[in-house]
């Protein structure tokens, strides 16, 4: 692996490619797409959390002037879906088309019963208002302790807990975990003292701004193209056209650009609905989903109920820790159980441990994957646990993080041996920042706390292609979120040996690239950059070829040096050395046009930790908290765009900030979702926080090229328990419950 | 002889043994072993990812093992 000092493009900051679009308003989203007589979908929903379907009547829509298709779950394929669909919290695709339209159950509030496509939106709504369904209500489980009792209202009467042997009974849990090592007895016998503490998480969404929207167009053979906003338009056509008992080889699915995901947008909810609708009527039809639609129907993170035990001796060694995380599923099984599980005591070299977590239904949205799934829930409560395990032994928590820090070789708790890996690193980083090292401010409580995420590879493809005038254009398969068009051109720049601006990067269509898998799980700068760099050697060994055919050399006499041809050392050739435009100007006398390619199936991704800590102060009269500061530190392996890299942590920790301050699904008792809009459900905004310093850590990952970790999971890791802890510094009690909004805070601070 | 470690939920088809060695060139030939030992086990394995010496393969196939390899199988991880 090169050394970062002989980068001449990677670590540079150029402007995103897509920028200026996306600022102008230029840009394509899901939404925009219009075709001619394009008509418009809507979605009838249940009002009821939990119901049975007696009966569903579209006749009265179709009647309606102007209404072309009406669909409901008797339109559907039925019988079991073979497959899964990615992201944690994905679940079955059996599972996924019960989602997208309800069959016999309606089983939460905003579930899709019944589809319209209209000429226009508001005869749309008509047709809706329009359709007779008779149900018979059954009684909502909401609590994810209450629907763990033995005498809790079924979500599924066929769900058993998954077990080696089937459970006699049915029940609400569909899956869980352990994770054990040690003997905890020993361990909690050998500790001078010991926390042992119950957390909790709110169900929240991710907040993305644009909402689900689609425009799908499909011919009398039942061909044809969906336009969306997705994070992974293969795994889309795959879930789509499955759902639909389609070939797939029949949808071509265009990715617009995406007004961010951060999981969310890793499952189907509307295309199948528009593709269906699009058959049935002959005309493209849009839909897209309101602010409320988005809070009701598609899939928030779990809420969570934590209980964590630790012991410790005073010189700050963990002797035994335990976890016990029961994880909201809502209506179908598929809560982040299991990378929560391994998670939890990732960071940390332990020799006792047990961790148990469980997959539970509840009559509410199905959860999806956001940023870093499962992690959030299961590490603030032990982070927290930690946090007051140095209070007692009166350690400074980043010492006591150091004094247990997982390293190169350590068994991690999931199980292998850790390759090179950045915590300690990131540790010692926080620790000497000016932010730690200035006082706390008065009346403020420091909180500090780890993130982690273990990051994947998976499929991708990419083509370079070579200009006539040396250009290059890099095609790949992964929706741009992040600003990852930005780091494909810098490695290919890199690799290449021309500059930034002589590079364009296009995110390809199903049928104009090969396989890529999501952008999600921190893989993309990674995979799909692993997959430009070889697409671009690729390229470098072409171009030897055609300069070892022009000066009648050798190919292993040819060398390729800062973007041209030379010849190798020792070689007697009075040549000049050749470029890419040089090249690719008489590709046509040299075997024509010249382009790599690479597809993959990335290995080798490396785990992400992060380490952060912020000021928090809490107005005892009213509840409000005010970040006055906040430190993000991850190691990113190389920071390929360090200013992107920095968004993702930036970005994280505001999102994780919203979580632990403001953010939840409020429920009524009868399930129905009290604020499914921006206004009640409170995300932070510019005047709620601080800017959010960084300190980006490389500790390369020896698996990539260019020594990449992924980074866009790891930074909503940590910020749960570092407001947590600063807050409960401040008021010198454990707070235990989130949000840490005013009225959870006014009842703790009333209460003692 | 390389260092297995099973899920526990394999402990069902395995007779509770989750912590085993076995003599392999690489992980194709590895995986046949453990299915033709447990032919339960075949459907299982292809959903968990496979950490060979600290390396995490989502999908591995002929990964080579050293005689001291350490093997772990684990659930697999995406993201979000």
């Amino acid at each position: 692996m090169a050394e970062a000092v002989d980068y001449k493009q990677i670590g540079s900051r150029p402007v995103r490619p897509d920028g200026l679009d996306k600022v102008t308003g230029r840009a394509q989203f899901g939404a925009d797409t219009v075709l001619p007589n394009m008509i418009h979908g809507k979605v009838l929903r249940s009002p009821h959390a939990h119901a049975k379907i007696k009966s569903i009547d579209v006749s009265g829509a179709l009647a309606l002037p102007g209404v072309f298709a009406a669909i409901s779950g008797a339109d559907f394929p039925g019988g079991g879906i073979e497959g899964e669909v990615g992201g944690e919290g994905g679940g079955t695709l059996s599972d996924v088309a019960k989602n997208v339209m309800a069959r016999d159950k309606v089983l939460y509030h905003g579930h899709t019963v019944a589809a319209v496509a209209a000429a226009t939106p508001m005869i749309a709504e008509a047709a809706l208002a329009a359709i007779k369904v008779e149900y018979e209500p059954l009684s909502p489980v909401l609590d994810v302790l209450h629907a763990m009792e033995s005498d809790a209202p079924l979500v599924d009467e066929n769900n058993y807990t998954k077990l080696p042997e089937k459970p006699e009974n049915p029940s609400n849990v569909a899956n869980q975990g352990r994770l054990e090592r040690g003997n905890m007895e020993e361990g909690f016998a050998a500790a001078d003292v010991v926390v042992e503490r119950e957390f909790q998480c709110p169900m929240t969404h991710q907040g993305y701004i644009e909402p689900q929207a689609c425009v799908a167009s499909i011919d009398e053979n039942g061909r044809g193209t969906v336009w969306c906003s997705t994070q992974g338009h293969f795994e889309f056509r795959a879930a789509t056209s499955k759902i639909l008992g389609k070939d797939l080889a029949d949808l071509k699915i265009v990715p617009m650009e995406i007004g961010g995901g951060f999981g969310g947008k890793t499952v189907v909810y509307l295309e199948p609905l528009a593709v269906m609708l699009s058959e049935k009527s002959g005309r493209p039809v849009k839909m897209a989903m309101s602010r409320e639609e988005v809070f009701r129907a598609t899939g928030p993170a779990s809420a969570s109920v934590a209980r964590v035990k630790v012991g410790a001796k005073r010189d700050g060694t963990i002797t035994a820790a335990q976890a016990w995380v029961a994880y909201e599923a809502g209506a179908f099984a598929g809560a982040p159980y299991m990378p929560g599980a391994m998670a939890v005591f990732a960071p940390y070299e332990l020799e006792n441990f047990l961790v148990e977590t469980f997959d539970v239904l509840v009559n509410k949205p199905k959860v999806a994957a956001y940023r870093a799934p499962g992690a959030p829930q299961s590490m603030h409560a032990f982070e927290c646990a930690l946090d007051e395990i140095a209070q007692l032994i009166d350690m400074d928590p980043i010492d006591l993080r150091l004094h247990n820090a997982a390293d190169e070789g350590t068994q991690a708790s999931y199980g292998p041996k850790f390759p090179p890996i950045g915590f300690k690193a990131c540790l010692q980083a926080a620790k000497d920042h000016p932010n730690y090292q200035a006082p706390v401010p008065e009346g403020a409580g420091r909180g500090v706390a780890a993130g982690f995420w273990f990051n994947v590879g998976m499929q991708s493809s990419a083509e370079v292609h070579i200009n006539e005038n040396g250009t290059v254009m890099v095609i790949e398969g992964s929706p741009d979120i992040g600003g990852s068009r930005a780091s494909m051109c810098l490695m290919a720049a890199e690799t290449l040996g021309v500059e930034y601006d002589k590079v364009r990067a296009q995110v390809a269509d199903t049928e104009s690239t090969g396989f890529c898998n999501v952008t999600g799980g921190s893989r993309t700068t990674f995979a799909t950059g692993m997959a430009v760099t070889r697409a671009c050697e690729d390229v470098i060994a072409e171009c030897k070829k055609r300069a070892a055919m022009t000066w009648g050399l050798d190919e292993d006499q040819v060398e390729w040096e800062d973007g041209q041809a030379i010849p190798g050392p020792g070689v007697n050739a009075d040549v000049k050395p050749l470029s890419l435009a040089d090249l690719a100007g008489k590709a046509a006398k040299t075997g024509g046009p010249i382009q790599g390619r690479a597809s993959l199936n990335a290995q080798g991704a490396g785990a992400s930790f992060s380490v952060n800590f912020g000021d928090l102060r809490v107005d005892q009269e009213t509840g409000k908290v005010d970040v006055l500061s906040y430190t993000a530190v991850q190691d990113a392996g190389k920071a390929i765009h360090p200013s992107y890299v920095e968004g993702q942590m930036q970005g994280g920790a505001a999102q994780g900030l919203g979580w632990a301050l403001n953010e939840e699904y409020i429920f009524s008792a009868d399930g129905v979702l009290e604020n499914a809009g921006f206004l009640d459900y409170r995300i932070p905004v510019c005047s709620d926080l601080p800017m959010i310093d960084t300190a980006i850590v490389e500790v390369a990952n020896p698996s990539h090229p260019y020594g990449v970790r992924g980074v866009g999971e790891t930074p909503i890791v940590a910020p749960l328990a570092v407001a947590a802890n600063a807050v409960s510094r401040s008021l010198d009690m454990r707070i235990c419950k989130l949000p840490l909004s005013p009225p959870n805070l006014l009842e703790a601070i009333d209460g003692e | 002889m390389a260092q297995i470690t099973l899920p526990d939920e394999c402990a069902a088809i395995t007779g509770g043994q989750c912590s085993l060695t076995l003599n392999a060139e690489n992980y194709r030939d590895l995986r046949a072993l453990l299915v033709k030992q447990w032919p339960g086990l075949d459907a299982l394995l292809d959903r968990y990812a496979v950490a060979i010496d600290g390396q995490i393969y989502q999908d591995a196939f002929m990964e080579p093992l050293n005689a001291d390899s350490e093997v772990f199988f684990m659930p697999r991880i995406e993201g979000g």
